[in-house]
C-alpha cells in the first residue's frame, strides 16, 4: 500500500480530492476555498501599518492561517513518508527546452540547479525568488483569488469573473513559460 | 474589538474585497475548532506533492503544452467542485452546525484581467500558485520562504496602492 502511495498520484485522484475540498470546507463551517488570502491576513496581523485594505478584524478569518499551515505539514508528511525515489518524468519536448536553459537534473519535483540556497545572493535568486514571488503575491491580490480561489471554488460557483480571472492566469503564464523564461535564461 | 452593527459590516465588506475565500459563519466558536481545517490542509498538502503539481517541471509541462497533467487536475477539480455546489444548493444542504450555506458572488473588475496576468507571469517563474508555495517549503525546499516573503510582500504593496491601480 505505501509503495503504491510513493508513486506518482495520478490527475484524476487529485483532482477529485481538490474538488472535494470545496464542499467539505462549505460544509465543516461556510468557509470558501482559497488559499492566497492566507498571504493578505498575515500582512492584517502583522503589517497592517494603517491601510484601509489591511484594516479588517483577521480573526474572523484565521481559519485559512490554519488551513495553509496543515498544506505546509501535509508537503512535510510527503516529504518525509511518501517520497519518491524515481526522478520526475519530464516530456520529451519540454526536457529538450529545459536542456537549453541548463537545467539536466530532474531527480526532484523542483530543478535544484535553480531552487536552493546557493543561489541566494544571485541573480537567479533575485528573479526566481523575489520577483517571481513578488508577481504571484501582488497579482493573485490584484485578480482576488489565486489558483483555488477562481480557478476552482469560484469556476464551481459558475462565476464569470473567475472565469475571466483564469483565462488571465493561463495567458500571463504562456507569456511567460515561452517569451520570458527563454529570456531571462540567455541573460543568466 | 466589540463591535457596533454599521462597524461590522463595514468589517465584512472590507474582508470581502478582492477574495474569493471568505469565512461566511456569523458562529463564534473557540479558537480550537479552527484544527479542522489544518486536516484538510494536511489532505490537501500531500496531494499537491505527490501529484507534482508543487513540481516546477509540471508547471512548466503545462505551458508547454505538452503534458496533459496539470489541466487534467485542474479540469477534474473543477467538475467535482460544480457538482457539489449544485447539489448543495438543490438541496439545500446545510453546515455541521446547522447554518444555511452561503456562497456570495464575485463582482468582476478590471483587476481579475490585470492582476491575472501578472499572476500568471509569476507562476510560470516560482512554478507555484500560493497554494503549492507552502507545500514546496514543507517538502524540504527551504529556499522557498524567500519566494513567500516576497509574496507576501508583494501582497502588501498591492494593499498599499490598491486606489491608484485601475479597478
Amino acid at each position: 500500500m505505501l509503495e503504491l502511495l510513493r508513486q506518482p498520484w495520478h490527475w484524476s485522484v487529485a483532482g477529485l480530492i481538490i474538488g472535494l475540498t470545496v464542499p467539505t470546507l462549505l460544509i465543516l463551517g461556510n468557509k470558501r476555498f482559497g488559499i492566497s488570502s492566507s498571504l493578505r491576513h498575515v500582512c492584517a496581523a502583522c503589517f497592517p501599518a494603517n491601510i484601509p485594505f489591511f484594516k479588517y478584524d483577521w480573526k474572523k478569518e484565521i481559519w485559512n492561517l490554519f488551513f495553509v499551515i496543515g498544506i505546509f505539514l501535509g508537503g512535510l508528511i510527503a516529504h518525509l513518508f511518501l517520497q519518491n525515489p524515481e526522478p520526475v518524468q519530464v516530456s520529451e519536448s519540454t526536457s529538450q527546452i529545459l536542456a537549453g536553459y541548463g537545467i539536466n537534473d530532474f531527480s526532484q519535483l523542483m530543478p535544484i540547479e535553480i531552487f536552493n540556497w546557493e543561489n541566494l545572493f544571485t541573480l537567479k535568486s533575485l528573479i526566481f525568488f523575489v520577483l517571481g514571488g513578488f508577481l504571484v503575491g501582488f497579482g493573485t491580490r490584484y485578480a482576488g483569488g489565486c489558483t483555488s480561489g477562481h480557478s476552482i471554488m469560484g469556476l464551481s460557483n459558475l462565476q464569470l469573473s473567475s472565469l475571466i480571472a483564469t483565462i488571465s492566469f493561463l495567458v500571463g503564464g504562456f507569456i511567460s513559460a515561452n517569451l520570458l523564461l527563454p529570456l531571462i535564461f540567455k541573460f543568466l | 474589538m466589540k463591535n457596533t452593527a454599521i462597524e461590522e459590516l463595514i468589517d465584512t465588506d472590507i474582508r470581502h474585497s478582492d477574495t474569493v475565500c471568505t469565512n461566511e459563519s456569523a458562529l463564534q466558536h473557540p479558537w480550537w475548532y479552527n484544527f479542522k481545517y489544518m486536516i484538510g490542509g494536511i489532505v490537501l498538502g500531500i496531494v499537491f506533492v505527490k501529484a507534482e503539481i508543487i513540481s516546477w517541471f509540471r508547471i512548466q509541462e503545462m505551458f508547454h503544452l505538452t503534458s496533459f497533467h496539470m489541466y487534467g487536475v485542474i479540469g477534474t477539480a473543477v467538475v467535482v467542485g460544480l457538482c457539489a455546489v449544485q447539489l448543495i444548493k438543490k438541496l439545500n444542504i446545510k453546515s455541521i452546525y446547522g447554518e444555511k450555506i452561503m456562497i456570495p458572488p464575485n463582482q468582476f473588475n478590471k483587476g481579475q484581467i490585470y492582476g491575472g496576468l501578472i499572476f500568471g507571469l509569476g507562476w510560470a517563474i516560482t512554478g507555484a500558485c500560493p497554494g503549492p508555495l507552502f507545500a514546496q517549503l514543507g517538502n524540504g525546499f527551504g529556499i522557498i520562504s524567500v519566494t513567500l516573503l516576497s509574496a507576501i510582500a508583494g501582497t502588501w504593496v498591492y494593499g498599499k496602492f490598491r486606489n491608484k491601480l485601475p479597478h
